[in-house]
């Protein structure tokens, strides 16, 4: 339930075998494969029973509910009504939800690749080798293990309100825009900080990826007298762009289910759950809204599942580009 | 144009001299200190509000005040809308427990059908398993929510712990998979040539082996379940079930403005065990995230 640290650290999200090594040292199997192969279904299937109770009761089961409840006009109380598609054209044509897709849109748009870009350079920085680096790392990933917290959020409400920190600062360069939390235009982007303050998920599984790219590579270009610029776009670049297309999967896909932080910095309770006209009304906030204040379950569901389809539309075009820039080392370019 | 060019031809040396004068290192750590003192801003910042009067919590720019107070914190002893705060602490514990528990059993069983088992059926799984990694998760909220209602299990902790106790959290199972392929095959195969059957493999070898990604992911999960903020908020009604993450949100809404400074002061409070498990086990977290991904 916590998407807090949901931070997957794999270079590679191809699903295949788990257990892809049976070459030739794979022991001859033993007569009475039969038998053998039957008890090692049954093992297999006691072991995995829990995951597949789970995977029927809460996620297959529910998801299909989910699909019947988008089609259905249903508050909870009465038995869910089938509707055709009411639900869709309703939240077509609601302003408040074409709102709400654009604040999430322009908070994925500009919070991911900003943070993504932070994580990368501090990677960088820290992939040098110098003393004290360890604790480097620890620091700069604290804010990833918190930030999902009420208190930060709070916090975060406070240092972006009027006449704080981040007001008087901005007046030092003569801005004079006043908090943001409190500008319906300005309030995204204190949720757009709040995420990039959180850059140290990302920049561990950099870290982890630049250690892997072999000294040799550099030490070459260096005879070639490459320039450090040049070095790092055709060597660098190139080596950590698995790791790159896993951070910027996962990232994106966050990044369209912020909840917690947009409904406390927002302010969240009642008709204006988040924020100053609507400003901080991202997607999941107004599916709360619509479903758990409204009591429009159906409604809800529709939206949930149009969430899905632009996340699962998101994570294809990601996945067909990855051919063209995300080298990986066996049969990679 | 002739300034121009002489000022590129001085800029390297000029750099050249300052980068004698101060060496690299020098200037490796002051960027870095730099940066941190940002990023670790806000967290002073709430250190050093929680001593200040509420009235100059926001409008003050000192850090830390000249003449600090701790009735933010004696005024917490107070509870919240007559709930004591150790309430709190105590259903986030039992939650984050429980939910550690819950993991550890479920995810590392599964993992080790997913590793160590030749079943039919398992890549097929395995790529559900996946699939659900990056499923987004209020698909699942209102069709959940309206099963548990059915269930008369709203205002339980059963909706909240149910789904750690059957491995739905799938990124621990990747994470446990990716740690027991990479364990060597020749104990469990001479453990097998033994006699031993898969319970005992799983528990007497795979799982110590295991510990460090054990070790992550209890760490994770509780630190997960702590911050959980969405969960509580849609399954818990009553005040005095309410998890800390509920019970901020509910001072805030109450009495934020009356008694700022308490709410600073709680909102530290609440995240002392996360910052506590951080700096006890910070090497695992990190490592455990950073290595078990990358193919060994």
């Amino acid at each position: 339930m916590g998407t807090a640290v949901t931070h997957a650290p794999a270079t590679e999200v191809r699903a295949k075998d788990p257990e892809p090594r049976h070459g030739p040292g794979t022991p001859p199997r033993p007569a009475g494969l039969k038998r053998r192969g039957r008890r090692e279904n049954l093992a297999g299937y006691l072991f995995m029973s829990p995951w597949i109770a789970g995977f029927l009761l809460l996620t297959a089961g529910p998801m299909a509910a989910s699909l019947y409840f988008a089609f259905t006009d249903y508050n909870l109380f009465d038995a869910p009504r089938w509707i055709g598609l009411d639900n869709f054209s309703e939240m077509f044509g609601d302003p408040r939800w074409r709102h709400s897709v654009r604040v999430t849109l322009w908070y994925v748009v500009v919070g991911t690749p900003v943070k993504l870009l932070v994580a990368l350079g501090v990677a960088l920085l820290l992939a040098q080798k110098r003393r004290g680096q360890a604790f480097y790392r620890a620091a700069f990933y604290a804010p990833s293990l918190i930030g999902a917290s009420v208190s930060v959020a709070i916090v975060w409400k406070a240092i972006f309100s009027d006449d704080a920190v981040v007001d008087r600062t901005q007046r030092v360069f003569g801005i004079d825009a006043g908090g943001w939390t409190g500008d319906p235009d300005l309030i995204i982007y204190s949720l757009v900080a709040l995420t990039v303050w959180q850059f140290g998920a990302p920049m561990v599984i950099f870290l982890a990826g630049l250690k892997q790219v072999p000294r040799e590579l550099y030490e070459a270009a260096d005879v070639d007298g490459a320039g450090r610029l040049r070095q790092f776009w055709n060597i660098t670049l190139p080596m950590i762009s698995p790791v790159l297309f896993f951070n910027v999967l996962l990232e994106t896909i966050h990044s369209f289910q912020i909840f917690s932080s947009a409904y406390i910095v927002g302010g969240g309770a009642g008709g204006n759950a988040c924020g100053p006209a609507d400003g901080s009304m991202v997607y999941t906030c107004y599916l709360y809204v619509q479903g758990f204040e409204n009591s429009r379950m159906g409604l809800a569901s529709a939206m949930a599942w149009m969430l899905l389809v632009a996340v699962a539309l998101v994570t294809a075009v990601l996945f067909w580009s990855q051919k063209r820039w995300v080298h990986y080392e066996e049969g990679g370019r | 144009m002739t300034a121009q060019a002489t000022d590129i031809t001085r800029a390297p040396s000029a750099k050249g001299a300052l980068r004698r004068r101060l060496p690299g290192s020098l200037a490796w750590h002051i960027g870095a200190l730099a940066l941190l003192a940002v990023i670790l801003y806000p967290v002073v910042w709430v250190v050093g509000g929680s001593f200040k009067r509420s009235e100059d919590i926001v409008g003050s720019l000192d850090l830390f005040p000249a003449d600090p107070i701790v009735s933010n914190y004696t005024s917490l002893t107070d509870g919240i809308a007559d709930i004591p705060i150790s309430t709190f602490f105590f259903n986030s514990l039992f939650l984050a427990v429980g939910s550690v528990i819950g993991i550890l059993v479920s995810c590392s069983l599964t993992a080790y059908a997913f590793a160590k088992i030749r079943f039919a059926g398992r890549n097929l799984l395995f790529t559900l398993m996946i699939g659900t990694l990056l499923l987004p998760y209020h698909v699942l909220l209102i069709p959940q929510y309206v099963l548990f209602r059915n269930l008369d299990m709203i205002n339980t902790y059963t909706p909240l712990l149910l789904g750690k106790y059957l491995a739905t959290e799938a990124f621990f199972v990747f994470l446990m998979v990716q740690f027991m392929r990479n364990l060597p095959r020749e104990l469990d195969e001479a453990a097998r040539l033994d006699g031993c059957g898969h319970l005992r493999i799983y528990w007497s070898i795979v799982l110590p082996l295991c510990r460090p990604a054990l070790i992550t992911s209890a760490i994770f999960t509780f630190i997960n379940a702590w911050n959980d903020f969405m969960g509580p908020l849609i399954y818990l009604n009553e005040p005095g079930k309410y998890t800390v993450s509920l019970g901020l949100k509910m001072f805030v809404d109450q009495e934020g403005l009356a008694n700022y400074g308490g709410m600073i002061a709680m909102s530290l409070v609440a995240l002392l065990p996360v910052l506590a498990f951080f700096l006890a086990f910070q090497r695992y977290l990190i490592d455990g995230m950073a290595t078990s991904g990358l193919k060994g």
